[in-house]
């Protein structure tokens, strides 16, 4: 340990204050320190300091993204074989996904950082560590077989538009990875909704075409898959969103760290139930008569309202506005479902819609507080006076 | 007279340290040195009445404030100003001030004491050098004395990692202590409240014409911010005046015998610390002599005058500041931790996140250094600061008011009510790295300039 931090000192030494390299000195930075614990120490404030930082943080999150990633890997190979009518191992399966996917995170991730690098070059900060998780959910929530410079155009739009353009990390509107998609999803609508892009080859092979359950349901179609394959997740759909079950485990892993605001999962689950009872008494139409539970676990609501809901910096950020956030991203999500049939998947518009909202629920809320202080001045001044 | 309603929190943490100090009191330090040093009073900007080589009697004043010259702060010991150091702008740093031993004493008249006027009394507090025990909120600076408080807070607890235990203190003080509450009584219409242990009530019991109320929960239950909030908030305009419970002990003992003895009892504590323990000393002694006697056992230590969270960075031949109860002594931490940011690694550093095991293992106290854990970043989570935060307004949107410097804002949300200790677990816990007391300190500073 003691020769790699020498060698690493020692490769560090020209990007040090008042060298030649100083300027790139973030980007050398941002690799030692993933290493290494720096060896700062404190100097203004608490003289002491929790473990906790944001790598921690946002690697608790890539943990809890990875039972969700693995069994998205494995359903896209699922899909694929089993439309194939061929047989096959877990292991096949696995492999065709990584195939498919694995390219779209190493995408994603180069694109990402790449500007991430730039920017805190230009700017002169530290590189943060939000696109760890950013660069990830990207590809996560995508079609398996969007072509990759979609996926890198998406990417930098996202992370340019949605994220450098406010300011950077902790300052963005909308949550970078919702952006992405729905940059892609409004720019190449055809390689984002239909019947021919949710399964592995589908748009080269005539023998393979499937539509994802919401999509089936707008159409006026009859849902083929039973209760528990919705739940386990063996049903087309974006990549890592299709599995309840496996995304339930990262719930209950940011849950159980403290990192993802067990508030907004449960007013969001709250919200849905409650708008999918409604439209169950009103029963107009398929997508209003499917059972409310049946809208929690299909499409992309259970992975939108634990991974991107939660996110801290789009989200809302007082206790209680997050219960009403939370509340009314699971409401909007089944609203646009049923209403807005060209939508089917409400998830993605609900929280970018609330993500805008956010700032104006935490505004109420902080104001009660203001309020409250504001109105004992007022009594003590009567008093006074009086 | 029966003790009031409680204050109860669940808001906060407490943290488990190793080497708190054990009960016995050490007075006998070979020391000769002491010195004031101007910027453990906030707000204050200091002019010297002194000169370098004057000799001054135990209780002559040394400086006092520009702003408010009555306000004036008086030598701990009889003997000779050896150096005045100076630092940028010629700002005045520190005075130093050599010890003759001889113990000479500036006598005041206090005979009559009881039959004064709140005039009279305030002014002989100011003259003999007692004011500056007096602080006043909002800001947390020496209190005006043309001010009228609503009320003065005085509290027995400290819930700080390592704190001085006050019951341990004021044990032998009892008499100057409830002197000095007779004082405080005598300046303040309404009333002065008296914040009292939950479990340890009982020494209070006969202690009168004050009102007493029970503290119980995690740090910083302890701390006057939360009182005052629940028994007397600060409205725009109001002041609430605060006073050290040994401070009124020896406010109490300088009406009883007219000397200006600035005396402190000090727990001397932390990690690095071999046998932690408290001392009874004059205000202002070297902290060397003392480190000796229990023994340092790091090569590389951070000496702190107060808490671990909220004190104020001093050195091993740096000398103890003027209100701080505790000295904690801990290792530097600045060395490298591989991998440090994989989850539930390193669980022997103390974190309050549920990524750590640490939690787990806090029954033995942990031993902590002073590295930063990380690297500072934008703020990103939320949520975590009102965990550890008891007070009734928002920290983190405080927080940002400050640093966009938006006064109106901070009126707003709070700004009177706080001061920066409050923010210490903030600091200690955030994963930003965000030095919140700092920032609410410039807050601070802001509103005096801009507001007054």
């Amino acid at each position: 340990m003691n020769a790699l931090r020498k060698r690493l000192d020692a490769i560090k030494k020209p990007f040090e204050k008042g060298q030649k390299l100083e300027k790139f000195a973030p980007a050398i930075n941002a690799f030692d320190t993933f290493l290494f614990v720096p060896n700062h120490t404190t100097k203004k404030g608490a003289h002491i300091r929790d473990a906790v930082d944001l790598k921690r943080t946002m690697v608790t999150v890539i943990i809890a993204l990875m039972p969700a990633l693995i069994y998205g890997i494995y359903n896209t190979g699922y899909q694929y074989y089993y439309q194939m009518e061929t047989p096959f191992t877990f292991i096949e399966a696995f492999i065709h996904g990584s195939w498919k996917i694995v390219p779209m995170i190493i995408v994603s991730y180069v694109v990402g950082l790449s500007i991430e690098f730039g920017f805190a070059v230009y700017r002169g900060h530290e590189v943060n560590e939000g696109y760890l998780v950013t660069g990830l959910l990207i590809p996560m929530i995508m079609p398996v077989d969007i072509p990759l410079w979609m996926v890198a155009i998406s990417t930098a739009f996202a992370v340019l538009i949605a994220k450098e353009a406010f300011g950077g990390t902790g300052m963005n509107i909308l949550n970078p990875a919702l952006t992405a998609r729905a940059f892609a999803f409004f720019a190449y609508p055809t390689y984002m909704s239909g019947n021919k892009v949710w399964v592995s080859e589908a748009s080269n092979v005539e023998a393979i075409s499937g539509e994802t359950i919401l999509g089936t349901l707008a159409a006026g179609g009859d849902v083929k898959y039973s209760m528990f394959e919705m739940f386990q997740g063996a049903i087309p759909g974006s990549i890592a969103e299709t599995s309840t079950l496996w995304v339930a485990v990262g719930a209950l892993i940011l849950i159980v760290t403290g990192i993802g605001s067990w508030r907004i999962i449960t007013g969001g689950i709250l919200g849905a139930a409650v708008m999918g009872l409604l439209f169950n008494l009103w029963g107009a139409n398929a997508l209003m008569s499917f059972s409310w539970i049946n809208h929690l676990i299909v499409g992309g609501f259970a992975f939108g309202i634990v991974f991107m809901a939660t996110d801290p910096v789009s989200g809302a950020q007082t206790n209680k506005g997050k219960w009403i956030y939370g509340f009314l991203v699971g409401i909007l999500c089944i609203m646009i479902r049923v209403f807005n049939p060209a939508y089917p998947e409400g998830v993605m518009l609900a929280i970018l819609l609330m993500n805008v909202f956010a700032p104006t629920i935490d505004h109420y809320v902080v104001n009660g507080n203001i309020k409250k202080r504001k109105k004992r001045w007022a009594l003590a001044q009567e008093l006074k006076s009086a | 007279m029966n003790i009031k309603k409680g204050i109860r929190t669940q808001r906060g943490a407490k943290l488990n340290l190793k080497g708190s100090a054990e009960k016995i009191i050490s007075n006998k330090i070979p020391s000769s040195t002491y010195a004031l040093n101007p910027d453990d009073f906030f707000g204050l900007i200091p002019k010297l009445s002194v000169n370098e080589g004057d000799i001054v009697k135990a209780g002559d004043p040394v400086f006092f404030n520009k702003k408010e010259p009555r306000i004036k702060i008086v030598s701990p010991v009889s003997g000779t100003i050896k150096s005045i150091n100076r630092g940028a702008k010629r700002k005045i740093e520190q005075i130093i001030i050599e010890s003759d031993g001889n113990n000479e004493i500036r006598l005041h008249k206090v005979d009559q004491w009881e039959t004064l006027g709140r005039k009279e009394l305030i002014s002989l507090l100011l003259e003999s050098g007692s004011w500056p025990f007096i602080k006043q909120r909002p800001y947390g600076t020496i209190a005006n004395p043309d001010d009228f408080p609503n009320a003065i807070f005085v509290s027995t607890i400290d819930t700080a990692p390592l704190g001085a235990d006050f019951q341990y203190i004021l044990e032998k003080k009892y008499d100057n202590f409830k002197t000095g509450l007779t004082v405080l009584n005598s300046l303040v219409d309404q009333a002065v409240f008296l914040g009292i242990d939950a479990a340890f009530s009982k020494p209070f019991e006969n202690i009168e014409n004050v009102q007493k109320y029970t503290v119980s929960g995690p740090h910083p239950a302890g701390n006057l911010s939360l009182h005052i909030q629940e028994l007397s908030p600060i409205n725009m305009g109001d002041k609430v005046w605060t006073v050290n419970a040994e401070d009124v002990a020896n406010i109490g003992n300088f009406v009883l015998t007219g000397v200006q003895d600035l005396k402190r009892t000090i727990a001397l504590a932390g990690s690095a610390v071999k046998y932690p323990k408290y001392f009874s000393v004059n205000i202002g002694i070297e902290l060397s002599p003392m480190l000796s006697e229990v023994t340092i056992t790091e090569d590389q230590v951070r000496c702190i005058n107060g808490d671990v969270l909220s004190g104020s960075t001093s050195h091993e031949n740096g000398y103890l500041g003027y209100y701080n109860n505790t000295v904690s002594v801990i290792p530097e931490g600045n060395d490298y931790r591989m991998f440090g940011w994989l989850p539930f690694k390193d669980n022997h550093i103390l974190s309050l996140s549920n990524t750590s095991f640490s939690k787990l293992f806090n029954k033995k106290g942990f031993s902590v250094d002073t590295n930063l854990n990380g690297e500072e970043r934008a703020i990103v989570v939320t949520g975590e600061m009102e965990k550890v935060f008891p007070l009734d307004l928002f920290p983190m949107q405080l927080i940002k008011a400050c640093m966009i410097e938006d006064i109106e804002k901070m009126e707003a949300l709070g700004i009177y009510e706080v001061v920066p200790e409050d923010f210490g677990l903030i600091d200690y816990a955030n994963t930003s790295k965000l030095e919140a007391q700092e920032i609410i300190k410039q807050g601070i500073e802001l509103m005096i300039n801009e507001v007054g």
